[in-house]
């Protein structure tokens, strides 16, 4: 080795080391987690929602709620909460529909359909996976899970490259027409770290819908967990979602 | 001893360039370009910080400990002030504020929201068909928002188990009264669930009219003999009796 090659060469491996040194000092970092603000201890909580299907009657408030408190355009496509109707008819066949859409109840009462077996209400919302895959595919780092458990969105640092939107296995993503961010339910996170409730609970007429933390010994949650038969959406995804329902029918996808 | 000319500039070399690495890693780039944790931090401080739209049930109690407690006596016990009268974070700050006064929502659609009759309802809940239940008049002009009593115990099973009146009066039983097979406590009617109304218990009920030799004129197409068929069960655990297979 002549000294031309030996300097090209260093001039080559000093910068690389500082770069590798900056991904140890990063992966340090993401290991510790973000830093939890005054006043509120994020590691011990773990947040969850609890919906019994059974008790759904589709009354929409929750929608409305969620959109009054979370600014989302009132546009009837873009929801961070939303009820699918499911109908289940004698030849098998399923049909889903979102009743969220529509404005307001329907003036008449819809005539029987003798073929339909079941019906039954579905809220849905973002199933705040503790393997969230829209986390994985973010190209920029904007979204992330909380030490709470919450799958935030970094409006600030988000792109809008819709990547977490395809990826996400419940459609429960939206891109805010405002922002161009990609846009989620955050378990009204300005409300629950005040002890509130999220606003979708805070009205739901017939306790539906339950929210709670997983990590706390006596919560209604944990009971919710405890006294029914729990089922997740798209279990085989191993998202491993934290929105629990019970009496949740076979035919839900 | 003295170190060799080359090396003195060679270690000139590499000390700066270190200290330019140093130097960028440590001053001149914000953190935010090495770690995700300070944009995370900032986005959670954020999200704790958005204003509140909703007050929460404690918050109107404060004030309203009256209706609460009406309301909490009665069957919407469970349902949040702010279901009704809309988000009141803004009035529960400045109470005596016009702007932000909360609605005090008297028309029908609001109720029939809930109460409308819908097939894909749960079972038991109050529903009831807006066309048929005096549609011209206010429900809260009978019935009280916060303590939603009924002038009288309803007559009439439909008013609850709407979807299968609506079933039966597709099926061959329409015109079978629902006590022709079920025994109903008079508690059912204003403690629904304390107090079940029971399910036949023997084949002999639906053997009044489908055993063999039956007389009936309606139901002699369906006759069956007890002894011999369906083994051991009471026949609705096999057929719906709200909708017998017999008519499609």
């Amino acid at each position: 080795m002549n000294k031309r090659e030996f300097l090209t060469d260093a001039i080559l491996f000093i910068p690389a080391a500082g770069v590798l040194q900056a991904l140890v000092a990063e992966a340090a970092a993401n290991a510790v987690g973000p830093a939890a603000p005054d006043g509120y201890d994020a590691t011990r909580h773990w947040y969850g929602m609890g919906i019994d299907v059974g008790k759904c009657i589709g009354c929409n408030r929750c929608v409305e709620a969620c959109k009054a408190e979370n600014n989302v355009p009132d546009e009837p496509f873009y929801f961070r909460t939303w009820i699918e109707r499911y109908r289940i008819h004698s030849d098998g066949e399923t049909t889903v529909e979102c009743i969220s859409t529509r404005a307001g109840p329907p003036e008449q009462v819809e005539p029987e359909d003798p073929t339909v077996v079941r019906t039954f209400f579905v809220p849905k919302l973002c199933n705040q996976c503790a393997n969230p895959p829209c986390v994985q595919v973010c190209p920029v780092g904007a979204t992330f899970q909380t030490q709470d458990g919450v799958v935030l969105v970094d409006a600030q640092r988000c792109i809008g490259c819709r990547y977490c939107i395809q990826a996400c296995p419940y459609g429960a993503r939206y891109l805010n027409p405002t922002t161009r961010t990609a846009d989620k339910c955050t378990f009204c996170y300005h409300r629950i770290t005040e002890g509130l409730l999220p606003a979708c609970v805070e009205v739901c007429p017939t306790e539906a819908r339950i929210f709670g933390d997983l990590k706390a010994h006596a919560d209604r949650l944990v009971r919710f967990h405890r006294v029914n038969e729990i089922s997740v959406l798209k279990p085989d995804l191993n998202t491993e979602p934290k929105v629990l329902y019970a009496r949740l029918d076979g035919e839900v996808r | 001893m003295r170190l060799p000319e080359q090396v003195m500039r060679l270690g000139i070399v590499v000390g700066g360039i270190a200290a330019i690495v140093l130097l960028l890693r440590f001053v001149l780039l914000p953190d935010t370009l090495f770690s995700a944790k300070p944009h995370q931090a900032a986005t959670v401080v954020r999200e704790m910080e958005k204003p509140l739209h909703h007050a929460g049930v404690a918050a109107c109690r404060e004030c309203h400990a009256e209706q609460f407690d009406l309301k909490y006596g009665g069957k919407h016990r469970n349902i949040g002030c702010e279901n009704c009268h809309g988000p009141a974070a803004a009035h529960a700050a400045e109470p005596k504020s016009e702007a932000s006064m909360p609605p005090l929502p008297r028309e029908r659609e609001k109720c029939l929201a809930c109460h409308a009759y819908d097939s894909s309802r749960p079972n038991g809940f109050p529903q009831v068909d807006p066309q048929e239940h005096r549609p011209r008049k206010k429900c809260v002009s009978c019935h009280d928002p916060h303590d939603p009593v009924p002038d009288e115990a309803p007559e009439d099973c439909a008013a609850c188990h709407g979807r299968i009146e609506q079933t039966k009066a597709l099926s061959t039983h329409a015109l079978l009264p629902c006590a022709s097979c079920h025994a109903v406590d008079e508690r059912h009617l204003t403690e629904p669930r304390l107090a079940l109304p029971s399910k036949p218990d023997s084949r002999e009920v639906c053997g009044r009219c489908h055993a063999a030799g039956s007389t009936d004129p309606d139901a002699s197409k369906a006759v069956v003999d007890l002894e011999s068929h369906g083994g051991t069960y009471v026949c609705w655990e096999c057929h719906y009796a709200h909708l017998p297979e017999g008519r499609k």
